[in-house]
């Protein structure tokens, strides 16, 4: 058979199987994720079927993929709205920073994995997907819950913290001494900061080289750009995904709303495709190997992220059964895990990270889903007002 | 008045008000970039917890702000067949400070001013149909009247104010 057909042949079945297990997953109240993930693990390194044709294909989406998630991300916020949630909820971000970061830092020291892995591992286990949080608490209805702004606070944090930290990662992973890896890391600091002070000061007149009421040009202007920059992102070794956030965050307005109803369809097509496309290039022989540790890793920091989340909102005046809402709807992390778990692994870092990032993000996302229910349960909410009666009683004089 | 609307932003989805109730009952409306909006009903028990929200888009969203802020205007009851013939009933409750509270009907002079008729008074859950000139105004009362969109927005500044 011709090459083209062959490649035409694979991409439309797997497109196919991910629909059909897309729309099993929206039945039973799942995120998709760890479906893709799944399929691309039945057919990749070690699965049932390996596939040839699509390899080079399914390779290129995954990238653009990749570019088009962080883009996306970026267009959802304005600069401004990235500096007010830095300075409302430093303390909280910090908090929830350290206490996620450190565990998954340590464990890859623990299965010694060396330093640079364990700056990726602390990364995968630190930053949630505002994707992923922000969707979950739009389908349960917690929109305008009073502990909301305070978890949507932390993931704005963690997700200007993505801008540094991608770099950073990716300087390390590249960088050959440590003196190199330093200029790295300070060359890629210096042009995140030129960047978004740019987007901040500059983002209007950024904004009218488009035309936001037309949308074929829009869509190939905004697509182009944010290609460019990404690759020439690339190019001084600043992440191509970080290049892609920052020209999200610059444009601002109509051309940012119109720019996310054009690209939004593209982003959900490529990004499936970079799901799967980890999958496959993930050895699914390793994965068992791994997801008893990556079960142990996820369910630490789960509980970690239940308490800064719970800490956040405690700090805005949010009553108990809130406090655990917020908790609890932050553990799972999702698709950026899967973007840094990527980067690292595409940098030749220790190739056991991709399994390891495959189960651990499996585990928070099924137990994710879970856990964020839990507190509109009728039994959770008597257990925590029994609770609080019996908090009453030992101390009478607290109200 | 005390009424105090917080606002808080919901970055990366828009912003929300909060209204909390003299009987401690929190209403909020989150607003979406989209124009769209939530009316938000808090739970009794938990006062973080939105127990019902309730998806407007921006046209429902701002018929419902009418509805709300028109203190005297009750309600667009129906219209008669259907708004291209442009009639309109209303109920309009009398103000407490109307210059024609005891005053009889006939008084305002409402057809020759606004063009619209008085075609009943509610009073005390009865009705009054066709009232003549001569019926008198009792606080408490609801007039029910037919006219053009203007003309009914007339009858009850006229009510309020007097005439011009």
């Amino acid at each position: 058979m011709h090459e083209t057909t062959l490649l035409l042949i694979e991409v439309g079945a797997l497109l196919l199987g991910m629909s059909i297990l897309g729309r099993l997953a929206i039945r039973i109240g799942l995120s998709p994720i760890p479906f893709y993930l799944l399929l691309g693990l039945a057919f990749g390194n070690g699965g049932l079927l390996p596939l040839a044709a699509s390899e080079e294909f399914f390779a290129t989406g995954a990238e653009i993929g990749v570019i088009l998630l962080l883009a996306l991300l970026g267009l959802e916020y304005t600069a401004e709205e990235l500096l007010i949630g830095l300075k409302s909820s430093r303390r909280a971000a910090l908090l929830d920073g350290l206490m996620n970061a450190l565990p998954g830092a340590a464990f890859a020291l623990l299965l010694g994995w060396g330093p640079i892995a364990a700056v990726a591992l602390a990364g995968v286990t630190w930053i949630s997907s505002s994707g992923v949080v922000a969707k979950l608490l739009r389908d349960l209805g917690r929109l305008a819950n009073r502990e909301t702004p305070s978890v949507l606070s932390i993931l704005v944090v963690e997700d200007l913290a993505m801008a540094f930290y991608l770099p950073v990662l990716s300087a390390l992973v590249v960088g050959m001494s440590i003196w190199q890896g330093a200029i790295g890391v300070a060359v890629a600091v210096t042009v995140v900061v030129v960047i978004l002070l740019i987007a901040l000061k500059a983002g209007h007149v950024i904004s009218r080289f488009f035309s936001a009421d037309h949308a074929e040009p829009l869509l190939l202007g905004v697509l182009g750009l944010v290609m460019l920059v990404a690759g020439l992102a690339a190019e001084v070794s600043v992440s191509a995904a970080v290049g892609a956030f920052l020209v999200g965050i610059a444009l601002s307005g109509r051309v940012a709303e119109n720019a996310s109803a054009v690209l939004t369809p593209l982003r959900d097509l490529f990004a499936a495709i970079f799901f799967v496309f980890f999958g496959l290039s993930t050895d699914s022989t390793q994965i068992v190997g791994m997801l008893l540790p990556a079960t142990a890793l996820a369910f630490l920091t789960i509980l970690t992220k239940a308490v800064s989340g719970a800490y956040a909102a405690r700090r805005a005046g949010v009553g108990t059964l809130g406090q655990w809402r917020a908790g609890l709807v932050l553990a799972p992390r999702g698709e950026f895990s899967i973007v840094i778990a990527g980067l690292a692994v595409a940098s030749g870092l220790e190739p056991a990270i991709a399994p390891f990032a495959t189960g651990y993000v499996l585990v928070t996302i099924l137990a994710g889903t879970f856990l964020a229910r839990l507190p509109d349960t009728e039994w959770f909410r008597a257990a925590v007002r029994r609770r609080a009666a019996r908090a009453k009683r030992v101390s009478p004089a607290k109200p | 008045m005390g009424i105090r609307i917080e606002k808080v932003d919901l970055p990366g989805i828009g912003f929300r008000h909060d209204l909390v109730t003299e009987g401690g009952r929190r209403v909020s409306v989150v607003s979406y970039r989209d124009g769209e909006r939530d009316l938000g009903i808090f739970d009794e028990d938990d006062p973080d917890q939105c127990r019902d929200t309730i998806p407007l888009s921006e046209d429902e969203a701002a018929a419902l702000a009418d509805v709300l802020g028109a203190s005297v205007m009750v309600s667009r009851l129906t219209s008669l067949s259907d708004d291209t013939t442009g009639l309109f009933t209303e109920q309009i409750a009398l103000p407490t400070d109307s210059p024609y509270l005891n005053h009889p009907l006939g008084d305002t002079k409402a057809r020759t001013r606004t063009h619209s008729s008085v075609v009943a008074i509610m009073r005390d859950g009865q009705i009054i149909p066709s009232p003549t000139p001569s019926d008198v105004l009792r606080a408490g009362d609801v007039i029910i009247a037919v006219g053009t969109r203007a003309g009914l927005d007339a009858v009850a500044r006229l009510l309020a104010n007097g005439p011009d």
